[in-house]
């Protein structure tokens, strides 16, 4: 199936849930230096539970489109979402195969997503091969 | 006698194959170039026929390869024109070269309030082990400024130069970015006037003009060998002879000592001396045949042909609305390569759509972060014209970027 399917052109010519919130819970930015993707999540995080999420970045349109759908999956939920959330929930939403070559466009969404929680619990930073796994870290 | 680049095309087993039914479009030398079946053949047979380790033995074999590695040496020394095998030294890259450069010149002859001045059009190879150099030794890293079309402002090397700190001059001979050439020469006399000695990072260069060392007088130069249609795997150093003899040896272990006792060893000579394990044996080999086969074509002929197909991609990606390209607009100002970027469209999605289509460019910041930053942009998209590039590869890009944009743009 073409990696530019649609769903992503769509997602990444009208992304959802993009901006920015005022007096946020947390904010967290990563960047995928190799080819200037980044993505800023900012939540307002109420009882456990995300009652406002928005995100901006810039950069390829995989990136882009995989934030947009997993940041609509998000907002109402409890922060264990995010814990709960795989490598294969982002498969899963964008539908395309990801190749190695793409797997970090991809995932940049659950690597900042995972790191913003870190930061909301005063954790330490995962690295690149933690949100990955097993999968290719190269970039 | 003009280059037949279609014939040449032939000679590469690997661009004969399709993608999807497309043919392959391999633009993307400047990062690796392809290679012509007479160097796999080398290589296969030297396995075949000769494989041993390199002054080792006494035995046939032993001796065959020590014969074929060191036959590979004097074929780089011609093609360098450099004036003795000694200073032909195999490493496994341009960057191995680099950092051999950085770690037992810099190490041992600079020292803090030293100054190394770099170019921003440098690759990181050239860069990243002088700022290494930096936190070991607090030499200060300075930079060789270039104006918006990438050409080094001669000004600023001047005044940097006067100031008596600068040791060290890393230069490249070609950007591999904006395909622009630093006036080396010129350069070299400037820095040498100064007291700096000077490397040139030719892994680009190798592959598109003709290097004389000694009419360059450079101090130190490095290139690979999978640029310039070789494997990967083996990179070359050359340096003056008595540069590299004062220099402390780079790695320690077999091949590259005099003797070994409880308590100290003894470096052997050059060139051995920085050849420390088993080197890339069929590598030399494979490197020593590419040099060979490009000797069959004349430097004029080849660059006749680049500047051909860099005229004919400058004019037909001038067509495209919404491109810019980076650097020089002149054919003649530029050789390898032309880097450009589209409004609204990410380089690694308008290389993934024309890679589905065997269209092969390169898509990022080609390990060149402090020029992109000065050029104020993330990240770039690169062709590169090799020997085999043919019209039909320049002319097939234009309809296929222009449905890539069609797709991506927002």
């Amino acid at each position: 199936m073409d990696l530019y399917a649609e769903n992503i052109l769509d997602h990444y010519k009208h992304p959802r849930m993009q901006g920015e919130l005022p007096d946020v819970t947390v904010q967290h930015e990563e960047k995928n230096i190799s080819c200037g993707d980044t993505i800023t999540v900012t939540m307002k995080v109420e009882n456990g539970t995300i009652s406002n999420l928005r995100w901006t970045g810039t950069g390829c349109a995989i990136s882009q489109a995989a934030m947009s759908m997993i940041a609509e999956e998000l907002e109402g939920k409890k922060t264990e979402a995010i814990d709960a959330l795989t490598t294969d929930d982002i498969r899963a939403l964008l539908h395309v195969p990801i190749g190695n070559r793409r797997v970090k466009c991809a995932l940049l969404c659950l690597h900042t997503l995972k790191n913003a929680l870190h930061t909301l619990r005063n954790e330490q930073m995962q690295s690149w091969t933690d949100t990955v796994g097993n999968e290719s870290n190269a970039s | 006698m003009s280059l037949d680049s279609a014939s040449i095309r032939r000679q590469f087993p690997l661009l004969q194959q399709k993608i999807d039914d497309h043919p392959m479009m391999y633009l993307d030398a400047s990062a690796t170039s392809q290679k012509p079946q007479i160097v796999l053949d080398a290589m296969n047979d030297f396995y075949t026929t000769s494989n041993a380790n390199v002054h080792r033995g006494m035995h046939v074999l032993s001796e065959r390869a020590t014969t074929e590695y060191e036959k590979a040496r004097e074929s780089v020394r011609r093609f360098l024109n450099a004036s003795s095998t000694d200073e032909i030294i195999f490493t496994k890259s341009s960057t191995e070269s680099i950092n051999l450069v950085a770690r037992c010149y810099g190490e041992h002859f600079l020292k803090e309030g030293d100054a190394v001045l770099v170019s921003i059009l440098e690759h990181h190879s050239n860069i990243v082990p002088w700022l290494q150099l930096k936190e070991k030794k607090g030499i200060d890293v300075r930079w060789i400024e270039v104006d918006q079309q990438g050409q080094i402002r001669m000004d600023s090397f001047e005044s940097q130069l006067a100031e008596k700190k600068v040791k060290m001059v890393a230069i490249t001979g070609l950007s591999n970015v904006l395909g622009t050439l630093p006036p080396l020469k010129e350069m070299i006399a400037s820095a040498h006037k100064a007291g700096a000695l000077v490397i040139v990072d030719a892994a680009q260069l190798a592959a598109h003009a003709q290097i004389d060392v000694q009419d360059l007088d450079c101090d130190f130069l490095a290139f690979s060998g999978h640029k310039i249609y070789g494997p990967t795997g083996i990179g070359v150093l050359y340096g003056k002879k008595d540069l590299l003899g004062a220099m402390p040896p780079f790695l320690g272990g077999g091949m590259m000592i005099k003797e070994v006792t409880r308590g100290h060893f003894v470096a052997t000579d050059l060139p051995a001396k920085f050849e420390a394990g088993t080197p890339p044996i069929a590598e030399a080999v494979g490197l020593r045949t590419a040099i060979e086969w490009q000797k069959t074509f004349s430097w004029k002929d080849r660059q006749d042909h680049e500047r051909e197909m860099l005229a004919l991609a400058l004019s037909e990606l001038k067509k495209i609305e919404g491109l810019h390209i980076l650097g020089p607009k002149n054919p003649d100002q530029i050789l390898g390569c032309i880097s450009f970027v589209v409004d609204g469209v990410h380089p690694h999605d308008l290389t993934d759509i024309l890679g589905s289509q065997g269209i092969c460019l390169r898509a990022g910041h080609h390990c060149a972060q402090p020029l992109h930053d000065t050029l104020g942009i993330p990240a770039s998209t690169r062709l590169s014209i090799s020997l085999h590039t043919t019209k039909d590869d320049i002319l097939i890009l234009t309809p296929a970027i222009t449905k890539a944009i069609k797709i991506l743009k927002k």
